[in-house]
């Protein structure tokens, strides 16, 4: 990103006016915690699915350990 | 059922953030159409946040997301919609489709979308949303943030429709 300077387009519904508008300090921090919180969503969203990965495979793994053939462990988990 | 304008902005230069204002009280329900392109460059699609009356809180979501070879869902707070970002197809653009029912109502507020990133090629995202404001306000205000520290490119666009329940059956636009 550039250090160009942000901007807010709003738009008066009441009036039609349309104005570009810096963003203020305030917005711009809110910004950028709202990336940090999509962030570490994320880093949560793939540590879930990464958990449920390992889970998985662990728990094919059982049940090739208590002798279901691969055909029957497909046909479970349909 | 009556579905008008209230106001359309296509952006004539790139902006952080599209806000609709003094939003009239006397509709029944709320239509947004977006289409934008965001300039992210590291993925192909890009989301969009949505803030109601200025406020950042109270906001709860559920997305159920495909992005060409697999589908998931998940909560990311304030998702609104999902749109093209730099990534993809030169001049392309996403849709997104926002519906805000009984928005002067003194109930929270559910915000229901679906919303696609246009790209030619496999990976190209399509999501359903569904976010709930708990806040019994009437909707005054709308804006909609480009994520994450991005910018709405040049010729983005967003349409608000004010929708009129009507007793004639018939649907008129205008």
């Amino acid at each position: 990103m550039t250090d160009e300077v942000l901007t807010r387009v709003v738009i008066d519904c009441a009036s039609g006016e349309v104005s570009y508008i810096p963003l203020t300090d305030e917005e711009i921090a809110e910004r950028e915690a709202l990336a940090a919180q999509a962030e570490q969503e994320r880093l949560e969203r793939e540590a879930a699915e990464a958990k449920l990965q390992a889970d998985r495979e662990a728990g094919i793994a059982t049940l090739k350990g208590l002798g279901l053939t691969d055909d029957q462990i497909t046909a479970l988990l349909k | 059922m009556t579905m008008q304008v209230i106001q359309h902005i296509e952006l004539g230069s790139a902006a952080a953030n599209i806000e609709f204002t003094s939003i009239p009280q006397t509709y029944t329900d709320l239509y947004l159409l977006i289409c934008a392109r965001i300039n992210e460059n590291a993925a192909i699609g890009e989301a969009v946040y949505i803030t109601l009356n200025g406020s950042t809180s109270n906001f709860t979501n559920r997305y159920l997301q495909g992005d060409g070879s697999s589908a998931s869902s998940s909560t990311l707070t304030r998702y609104l919609a999902t749109q093209t970002s730099n990534q993809a197809t030169a001049n392309t653009f996403g849709n997104a489709a926002v519906y805000i029912p009984n928005y002067t109502s003194s109930n929270f507020k559910s915000i229901s979308t679906d919303s696609v990133s246009e790209n030619n090629a496999t990976t190209a995202y399509q999501a359903l949303q569904a976010n709930l404001w708990s806040d019994t306000s009437a909707i005054t205000s709308i804006t909609l943030v480009a994520g994450t520290g991005d910018q709405f490119m040049t010729n983005s666009s967003a349409t608000l429709y004010g929708i009129l329940k009507g007793s004639s059956g018939g649907v008129t636009v205008s």
